[in-house]
């Protein structure tokens, strides 16, 4: 668990954080699957928006993942610094101090919020406010560092984006971007831990409880399987509700089809050394397109059948 | 503070206060664009 997150870290620097650091604290990275599968949910929404509130909606949603991700990184600095993947981002580097990145990710999440309210409706901005506080209470403060179902339960968070993005057209939540929330949220067990199976070492060393450090790697491997089985039920949930059509139909079965293969390839596999994971490198890449092609696919769709 | 540290610094303020700077430019444009939407019945 981290300590004090008011403490500032011993390595922590007097110099003024540089603006590059600032825009790092957001992890650009992740913020690219959030974008596309917010935009994704705004596009397949029934309705109109106009070009400059859409793209406004889209930048709160951006820089609420980004305010997001400051305060998750604010928190963790402690155990960002025992993880050779985090040791270098800008507080366990001792580039940045912890109270700039505690102001940056607070007045972030509340301008996010406000401009959203503002620009599109207060639904949507009170679900982007939901989002940001699940992330940083719910998982970052409360589930990471107790449960080894964290991913699970926090993955909520990540899959609240498509739905922001329908809000912010419709005013209202429809059945088709709650399916997509459940679509991302069974998709993240998966993703997640397939790559928590070859960097374990990392996550052993900050004494973060996560599925193959607790419960070992079978057990990993066995839950990876129980939620692709689930996520493919989610995934052709849209068809079988008739909330898409026929291109995302294809595309949900012929994707979730080979994620099926993949996984279960992961699942009946015994290797403990992750220089020779190549399956489950294959699956935690393949998830990340996966997801970016059914959500493409629902966007497609919506405009080929309107 | 050695010089050399104190130059670091000021080049940093610089560079921060220039993003500032170009970042409030931006929101200017931004919201300008979404004041003339609102009032023109846009949705």
């Amino acid at each position: 668990m981290a300590s004090s997150p008011f403490m500032t870290g011993s390595a922590a620097s007097t110099m003024p954080a540089h603006w590059r650091d600032f825009v790092a604290l957001t992890k650009p990275r992740v913020m690219t699957l959030v974008v596309f599968t917010g935009l994704c949910g705004l596009l397949a929404a029934p309705g109109h928006i106009h070009p400059v509130l859409a793209f406004t909606a889209i930048l709160c949603i951006a820089l609420g993942a980004g305010a997001a991700a400051s305060l998750n990184q604010w928190y963790e600095a402690d155990i960002d610094a025992k993880m050779k993947r985090t040791a270098n981002r800008p507080l366990p580097a001792g580039r940045m101090d912890r109270q700039s990145a505690l102001h940056f990710g607070v007045g972030l999440s509340f301008f996010s919020v406000l401009l959203m309210g503002v620009a599109t409706n207060w639904l949507a901005a009170s679900i982007l406010a939901v989002s940001i506080l699940y992330y940083v209470f719910i998982y970052t403060i409360w589930l990471k560092p107790r449960t080894a179902q964290n991913i699970v339960i926090g993955g909520a968070a990540g899959a609240f984006p498509p739905v922001i993005g329908s809000a912010a057209v419709t005013g209202d939540v429809g059945a088709l971007p709650v399916a997509l929330f459940m679509l991302t949220f069974f998709w993240t067990p998966p993703h997640f831990w397939a790559l928590a199976l070859f960097v374990k070492t990392d996550y052993s060393a900050a004494n973060i409880p996560m599925l193959p450090v607790v419960s070992g790697e079978v057990a990993t491997r066995r839950q990876i399987w129980f939620y692709t089985a689930i996520m493919a039920a989610a995934a052709m949930a849209p068809v079988l509700l008739r909330l898409t059509g026929l291109i995302y139909g294809l595309t949900a079965l012929l994707g979730t089809g080979l994620f099926v293969i993949f996984a279960f390839d992961v699942f009946r596999r015994r290797e403990t050394d992750p220089s020779r994971m190549g399956p489950e490198r294959r699956l935690f890449k393949y998830s990340i397109l996966y997801l970016f092609a059914l959500f493409g696919a629902v966007v497609v769709d919506r405009w080929v059948f309107a | 503070m050695t010089p050399e540290e104190e130059k670091q610094v000021r080049s940093r303020q610089k560079s921060r206060a220039l993003v500032t700077g170009l970042l409030l430019a931006a929101l200017v444009i931004l919201f300008y664009a979404i004041t003339i939407v609102k009032i023109g019945g846009g949705h």
